[in-house]
């Protein structure tokens, strides 16, 4: 069976008929071929899939389709703005916070997501805020970095 | 392997009448999803055994914290996240945050819900040692009306609980008066974030002098299912925790905790270690009295 699902994507309206209980990921990526969003594990785990649903962060592997109806929803590909890297893109890229890249967009949105809450944070609200995000990469200190970085050019 | 998602049904009834109505009509049938953090999971390798599910996760009426004088009523739909950023729960009931905050990361406290940590019905849930703890109630509603019970008598059994297919849990309420316990709340896993737990306690308890006056025990994976530890609470009602005492109140506690203590072997831990290092929590917070 399928459903109508409308919601609002990096700021523009899309409408997609899918099965109800079709992960988010997997709509995000077959049906709107944004691929930017990556599948790490599939059980919530790894953070590869994170997005902003409603401004909340997700892991899009575990949503339902049906639940995202009605939502704006913040994909990777939405967060740099008219072809230029948001500041958190730019510090990973500067400070070699992402190597293979697989976890880069959930670091990237989880990076969001905490600096909207703490503008400011300390080194432990950062290990909290990126605790759902595994890196097999970089061994997180040069992600810390990257994140402190990107909050000294946000919030000098 | 994958399921085909082409065969699961899932529907959002618009109130929480419309939900219980439909429970009501075929009885069994549907299984209720809020945040998905377990029933996606089980989606996503193929062992999502329920093939018709409605969602509950966007019903307000399930998702409020109401802070009154004696209690703190916490709906079922209210996630990890709402909890960590309630006020009156930050100070009253210092345990349940500490317990949200453990569980899982920052993206599934923003989705897991208090009501499916309890009806999910793991042996190792986060947050059921501290509810116990603190002595909650819960109360299930249906189409037929609602009934309120201790929160230690709901689970019965590994997965099994009280609710009946028709009904879905409505909220939990916490008493709110433990200005004067003494709180501890433990979980041993594999590492420090984002495990499982293979065993862990929560403890509060009122001193008069040197006296214990009350003690509560709330245990994840010290038996098949979350429990309240009766028998070593009652060994302990007025035994003494100071100077020479406290050695025998620690081997009391000892003997009836190991009475009840009935763990299950399983991929995180097994019987015999979840047994010894929860007799060793119960000794920490003792000697920390």
């Amino acid at each position: 069976m399928s459903t109508p699902i409308q919601f609002t994507v990096n700021g523009s309206r899309q409408s997609v008929d899918v099965p109800p209980m079709k992960r988010l990921l997997d709509v995000l990526r077959e049906d709107l071929h944004l691929t930017g969003t990556k599948e790490g594990c599939g059980e919530g785990e790894c953070g590869a899939c994170a997005v902003l649903l409603n401004g909340e962060l997700v892991n899009s592997c575990l949503v339902p389709a049906l639940q995202a109806n009605g939502s704006r929803l913040c994909t990777i590909e939405g967060v740099s703005a008219e072809g230029r890297l948001h500041p958190i893109q730019q510090c990973f890229l500067e400070r070699g916070g992402a190597q293979c890249g697989i976890c880069t967009p959930g670091m990237i949105l989880a990076t969001h997501y905490l600096l909207d809450k703490y503008p400011n944070p300390t080194l432990e609200q950062i290990q909290e805020g990126l605790a759902g995000n595994l890196c097999r990469c970089t061994g997180y200190m040069r992600i810390f970095e990257s994140v402190q970085q990107a909050a000294n050019t946000i919030s000098p | 392997m994958r399921s085909d998602v082409s065969l699961y049904d899932l529907s959002a009834p618009p109130s929480l009448d419309a939900a219980l109505a439909i429970l009501a009509k075929e009885p069994g049938k549907y299984t209720p999803i809020a945040g998905g953090t377990e029933l996606m999971v089980a989606l996503g390798v193929g062992r999502l055994a329920q093939h018709s599910l409605i969602s509950i996760q966007h019903l307000r009426e399930l998702r409020f914290i109401r802070v009154e004088d004696e209690a703190i009523h916490i709906g079922a739909g209210t996630t990890f996240t709402d909890i960590r950023r309630s006020q009156a729960i930050a100070v009253d009931l210092p345990l349940l945050v500490q317990s949200a905050s453990w569980t899982g990361s920052v993206a599934n406290q923003n989705r897991g819900t208090l009501g499916g940590n309890i009806c999910n019905a793991s042996p190792a849930a986060d947050t059921p040692p501290a509810l116990l703890a603190y002595g909650a109630t819960v109360t299930l509603i249906s189409a037929n009306g609602t009934r309120t019970m201790p929160y230690s008598d709901f689970h019965l059994g590994y997965k099994k609980t009280v609710l009946r297919p028709d009904e879905l849990l409505h909220s939990i309420s916490v008493p709110r008066d433990f200005a004067d316990y003494r709180q501890y709340i433990r979980k041993v896993g594999t590492r420090n974030a984002q495990s499982i737990s293979k065993i862990a306690l929560a403890a509060i308890a009122r001193l008069e002098g040197g006296t214990i006056a009350d003690i509560r025990l709330g245990a994840a994976s010290l038996t098949d299912r979350p429990v309240r530890c009766s028998a070593t609470e009652a060994a302990l009602q007025g035994q003494r925790v100071d100077g020479v005492n406290l050695e025998a109140t620690i081997r009391a506690a000892r003997a009836a905790l190991a009475t009840e203590a009935k763990p299950i072997d399983d991929i995180r831990s097994t019987a015999k270690y979840r047994a010894a290092v929860a007799a060793n929590l119960l000794e920490e917070f003792l000697r920390s009295l």
